[in-house]
């Protein structure tokens, strides 16, 4: 049953060098328990994407079009205050910024306690009670210790695993995880995939999976979005995806990363191995995005907009050329 | 925290020890002899033999100063050489007038102050935030003496709404005393709240765009809980600092202030003492200034170190 319903979604925002064009029209569902994976070059839109759900982008700047359905219900004309009671409650976040995203001034327990406290009205003491619960579950030692730290007293991968204990404590319908185990472990990104295997086990959740780890997407998602500038090139489950990728993009990305090595430093992707860049976020061609860098392109790829189309069981891919069976 | 408040307490008695060999040496390295100094340049040479005889001018400077500080400690700041009143019971006197213009004048800049950068950053670019802004800049940029003045004018002599001048005290008149106060403690705030008002909005403008008050958000929580609870709290620490930097300007503000409404204060007795030259006085007022600017940025790092986490389980970032 399809749970979350976006439609042509598309996202600008207002800059001092004019509007930089972030979303160009996403279409994606989602249903219920189904995890599906976000993949894509660093500023090829996937937080925003993500963000854009639950509104979390700066209203002052944001041009923000389409649709956006969650069980039927229209988000994206929501006042704030009815958008307030969806927030932590049936969307939550999982932000990309561990280190940055928890309050210096608080300790876990009480930010942990906040959420529970708005949406289940749960008192203080019930709230630090659930805390301690919600930290075990993402596999923090000592719980009923930690719960009464500050942020600067746990490591980044603590830090991350609060973010995660806060956005699961009122067992969301949708989680949006932004690079979620990017800054963590090997050992303890296992942890926490199967946090999230058994939110989604358990409870049923859908969960938006940001990452640029295929490693991380083969092993738990069950379908993959890839985007480009803002676009979804190719979309399929992803055994599907990984035994036959259409289009040219996808499978660069997948020879650029055997191994998470290929990110840098702070987790973010760019691609060595297709020659070229980006193309400008400032304008919006009638084109594919990808052609200067597509081996493939022909001169249709310069002068229209390849949509989706189906290539394939559940596999749709935006290519005027897509590549055939067997020809990686 | 107790160890860093102890480790804050022995500085802040460093520093009273090094002001109170400055001012029993100042006073001693005045040209002439410092018992005429202190007893006055009018007073009778018996006055003058029983001032040296109390202080034991004729000993060697380590015992006189041994005496100083017991003196000063048991509360013998010696006599003004004006009307030979005991110094302390002049401080007495003067210095809960003078602590209530300046709480009246703080009280008056923290409620504007944040709460208009809150407004202004809160509402960045619009409307509140350049009247918020406008009006800063001119708090900071019109000298006390001519607000004061400007108000007498308008208030006091056009409009006839506030008295012009005077004091009584608040136990006398609870309310004539406020509504004496009012225009001073706005006059001697103005400048403050402008201040507060320009750090607070700075501080609220970069907490409002961090990462931790977009996960308040969302959460789901009210924006008055994201901006007065999640925003404001980690902008309080800024508050606190601008308000222990401020203390000088504060003393220095009061005795304009004092000046210009003629209330008996703590500043207009300093400004007195110069002019007379009634050095007990001088070195009692230069004493107590010292001893309250300690102690109020004893009680600022104090705070500071409350409002942070970091600072209050570590043990303080003086290393
Ligand atoms: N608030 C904003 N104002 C202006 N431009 C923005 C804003 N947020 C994002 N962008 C731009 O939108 C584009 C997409 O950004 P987004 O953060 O979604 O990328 P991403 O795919 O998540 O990349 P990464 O892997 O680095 O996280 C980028 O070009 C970025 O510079
Ligand atoms: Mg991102």
């Amino acid at each position: 049953m399809t749970l979350l319903e976006i439609k042509d979604l598309t996202v600008g925002f207002d800059t001092e060098d004019g509007l930089v064009h972030a979303v160009r029209g996403v279409s994606l569902d989602l249903a219920e328990g189904e995890i599906l994976a976000l993949c894509g070059e660093s500023g090829c839109g996937k937080s925003v994407t993500g963000m854009s759900i639950p509104r979390l982008l700066p209203p002052d700047s944001t041009r923000l079009s389409g649709s956006i359905r969650l069980d039927g219900r229209e988000l994206t004309g929501l006042p704030e205050a009815e958008l307030r009671r969806v927030r932590g409650k049936d969307v939550s976040v999982v932000f990309q910024e561990p280190m940055t995203s928890l309050n210096p001034s608080f300790t876990v327990g009480y930010q942990i306690g906040e959420v529970l406290r708005r949406h289940e009205k749960l008192s203080w003491k019930a709230a630090r009670a659930r805390a301690v619960d919600l930290l075990r579950l993402v596999g923090i030692p000592a719980p009923e210790r930690r719960i009464n730290e500050y942020p600067h007293q746990l490591s980044g991968g603590m830090r991350q695993r609060v973010v995660i204990a806060i956005a699961v404590a009122c067992s969301p319908r949708v989680l949006i995880a932004d690079e979620p185990t990017t800054a963590l472990d090997v050992t303890i990104q296992a942890g926490v995939l199967d946090v999230f295997r058994d939110l989604r086990d358990r409870l049923g959740t859908a969960i938006i999976l940001i990452t640029h780890d295929l490693g991380v997407v083969a092993d738990i998602a069950d379908r993959a979005v890839v985007m480009y500038a803002g676009r979804a090139v190719e979309q399929a489950p992803v055994g599907e995806l990984f035994a036959r990728p259409r289009h040219p993009y996808t499978l660069g990305l997948m020879k650029a990363l055997p191994t998470a090595a290929a990110a840098g430093a702070d987790g973010r992707l760019r691609l060595a191995e297709i020659p070229g860049m980006l193309p400008s976020s400032l304008s919006d061609p009638a084109a594919c995005l990808f052609h200067d860098r597509c081996p493939r392109a022909k001169d249709d790829c310069v002068t229209a907009v390849p949509e989706l189309a189906a290539s394939g069981p559940g596999h749709l891919a935006a290519c005027f050329y897509p590549l055939e069976d067997g020809s990686r | 925290m107790i160890w860093f408040v102890l480790r804050r307490a022995g500085s802040a008695l460093i520093v009273m020890f090094v002001a109170s060999v400055l001012i029993f040496l100042g006073i001693r390295a005045l040209p002439g002899d410092p018992a005429v100094v202190m007893a006055g340049e009018e007073a009778t040479p018996a006055v003058v033999a029983a001032i040296r005889e109390e202080y034991g001018l004729d000993r060697p400077l380590p015992a006189q100063y041994v005496t100083y500080v017991g003196q000063t400690l048991t509360g013998n700041l010696g006599r003004s050489t004006q009307d030979g009143l005991p110094v302390s019971e002049i401080l007495l006197q003067r210095l809960p007038v003078t602590l209530e213009l300046a709480a009246l004048a703080m009280l008056v800049a923290i409620v504007i102050g944040v709460l208009a950068g809150i407004i202004a950053a809160v509402r960045r670019g619009r409307l509140p935030d350049y009247l918020a802004t406008g009006f800063g800049l001119a708090g900071l940029s019109i000298p006390h003496f001519w607000l004061g003045l400007l108000g007498i004018l308008l208030f006091a002599v056009t409009l006839r709404w506030l008295p012009a001048s005077g004091y009584v005290p608040f136990s006398e008149d609870p309310g004539g005393n406020l509504l004496r106060m009012l225009m001073p403690s706005l006059v001697l705030g103005a400048g403050f709240a402008a201040v507060l008002m320009r750090q607070t909005r700075s501080a609220m403008l970069g907490a409002l765009s961090s990462d931790y008050v977009r996960t308040a958000r969302s959460k789901g929580l009210p924006e008055s809980a994201v901006v007065g609870v999640h925003a404001l709290r980690n902008s309080l620490t800024t508050v606190v600092t601008v308000l222990g930097l401020q203390l000088g300007a504060l003393i220095s503000g009061a005795v304009v202030t004092e000046q210009i409404f003629v209330i008996p204060g703590f500043g207009k007795l300093t400004v007195d003492a110069v002019l007379t030259r009634n050095y007990p006085v001088i070195q009692a007022v230069v004493l107590v200034t010292v001893a309250g600017y300690v102690l109020v940025n004893l009680l600022v790092d104090i705070a500071y170190a409350f409002l942070n986490p970091r600072v209050r389980l570590s043990g303080g970032t003086d290393g």
